[in-house]
């Protein structure tokens, strides 16, 4: 990663850049990423749409200073670096929700502080803002950020009104309809994402886009079933830190195995 | 000490990390496949709860003194950090059996949403120090047995023929909701035993 900074890739158009967040790329259901918030704080539209708010703002501010401090940063401590400017713009964010947004303050609770810890942040700084601009880097992480927010609010959308009857705090379904309480419980939380990734995966499949579908389904699951937190979101980038887990394994059992017999001997 | 044990529990049960409040939910999803890698896995993240908030808690006692609470989530995933690489060199240099079973876990939790949780969740639940630690222990205990527990759910799974959409991470999702399910059921029994 020595030559990361000077690694700056061909534009892509700006459109583009904006855009593949949406769908293409949509960090909750094509990557896997951010998973928690996800689950978390669906169980309302109103949680769902300012937790999104919140990490686009927080995607945006940490996506331009990392691009624009991205040759001052030396590649070996460029994590930590960059987690120190991500929990500053989520401190930011923290202290305007709690003056503006009291009731939204009390119902993320612990998640907004938590938002340092989401994969989406640290892999767009890792991934993109990094490599790019900071336009192109302001660019993405609103597209990324709107993917996000579209992915939570549709999730709360079903669990509220499937689980509360109401949409935005206001009766949709007629009171004479029993809502379905497990919808807004944790074990509807997994089951309304497993569903939906499930549909993501299917309408890709219905599209003969095969590959793509194949990208995202199993072989996916690669990053999202990878315990490594590295938030990079692909198994085939070359930093993708499972590799580099597997070869430190590899290296560590052999030096194991080679001590024990010198041991024996 | 009912206290304690009721914080234990709750902490272990009622409110489970993973299957309740959705913490760390990525090594939940990653490293279930095997019962050992779980085991290993739910041990690591124990340790260094207990030891995260062993560390926080008298951080945030200093912030309050100097008036710099607005520090908390930089000060703490920055202490978490290092604390992490501390332990697994120290792990690394003086107990080498423990670390290969153990340490090659340390570094996927340094940004764990899970210790970082639960280092700012004693914290608004206002705990004193030892509560704090015992409420460490129960959300890394709870964490342990939701992997061990749904290591053993996703070898059945895995050997199951769902819908082809299903593959892979939507019936992992859809078998952890039926686990999530039973867990409910701990809902207010905590409370009935202990009187909190």
């Amino acid at each position: 990663m020595a030559e990361q900074s000077t690694r700056d890739s061909a534009q892509p158009r700006p459109l583009d850049t904006f855009s593949k967040g949406l769908l293409k790329e949509n960090p909750a259901f094509r990557q896997m990423l951010g998973l928690c918030p996800m689950l978390a704080v669906t169980t309302a539209v109103f949680n769902g749409l300012g937790m999104g708010v919140a990490t686009t703002f927080v995607l945006v501010c940490s996506g331009i200073v990392v691009s624009l401090l991205r040759k001052v940063i030396p590649s070996t401590v460029r994590i930590p670096a960059f987690i120190i400017v991500i929990a500053s713009f989520v401190t930011l964010v923290m202290m305007l929700v709690k003056a503006y947004l009291p009731a939204l303050d009390e119902a993320l609770g612990i998640y907004l502080p938590l938002i340092v810890v989401n994969c989406i942040v640290l892999g767009r700084a890792e991934m993109f803002a990094s490599k790019h601009g900071p336009a192109q880097a302001a660019l993405d992480g609103l597209g990324m950020g709107a993917g996000f927010t579209i992915a939570l609010v549709l999730m709360s959308a079903i669990r509220e009104v499937l689980g509360a009857g109401t949409f935005m705090g206001v009766q949709v379904l007629p009171s004479s309809v029993e809502p379905m309480l497990i919808m807004v419980m944790p074990a509807g939380g997994f089951a309304v994402l497993g569903v939906l990734i499930a549909l993501t995966v299917w309408i890709e499949h219905r599209k003969g886009n095969k590959a793509a579908a194949a990208a995202s389904g199993p072989s996916q699951s690669l990053c999202a079933a990878c315990p490594l937190d590295c938030g990079i979101g692909d198994p085939t980038y070359e930093d993708c830190a499972r590799e580099q887990l597997y070869e430190r394994l590899d290296k560590e059992l052999a030096e194991h195995e080679s001590q024990k017999r010198g041991g024996e001997s | 000490m009912a206290a304690y044990a009721s914080i234990l529990f709750s902490m272990l049960l009622v409110n489970n990390f993973v299957l309740v409040k959705f913490l760390g939910i990525c090594p939940f999803l990653g490293v279930s496949k095997k019962f050992d890698s779980a085991v290993g896995m739910g041990c690591a993240v124990t340790l260094v709860m207990v030891l995260a908030v062993a560390v926080t808690w008298p951080i945030q006692q200093l912030l309050v003194a100097w008036g710099l609470e607005y520090l908390q989530t930089i000060a703490f995933i920055l202490v978490i950090a290092t604390l992490v690489q501390l332990l697994e060199m120290a792990i690394k240099k003086f107990i080498p059996a423990l670390h290969a079973s153990l340490g090659v876990y340390l570094p996927l939790i340094t940004t764990n949403c899970a210790v970082l949780g639960v280092a700012i969740l004693t914290i608004d639940e206002g705990y004193t120090y030892p509560e704090a630690l015992v409420a460490g222990l129960g959300a890394g205990l709870g964490f342990l047995l939701a992997m061990v527990l749904f290591s053993g759910v996703r070898r059945r799974v895995e050997e199951a023929e769902p819908p082809e959409a299903f593959r892979g991470m939507p019936i992992t999702l859809i078998s952890a909701a039926i686990v999530a399910m039973s867990f409910m059921g701990f809902a207010g029994v905590v409370d009935h035993l202990f009187g909190a």
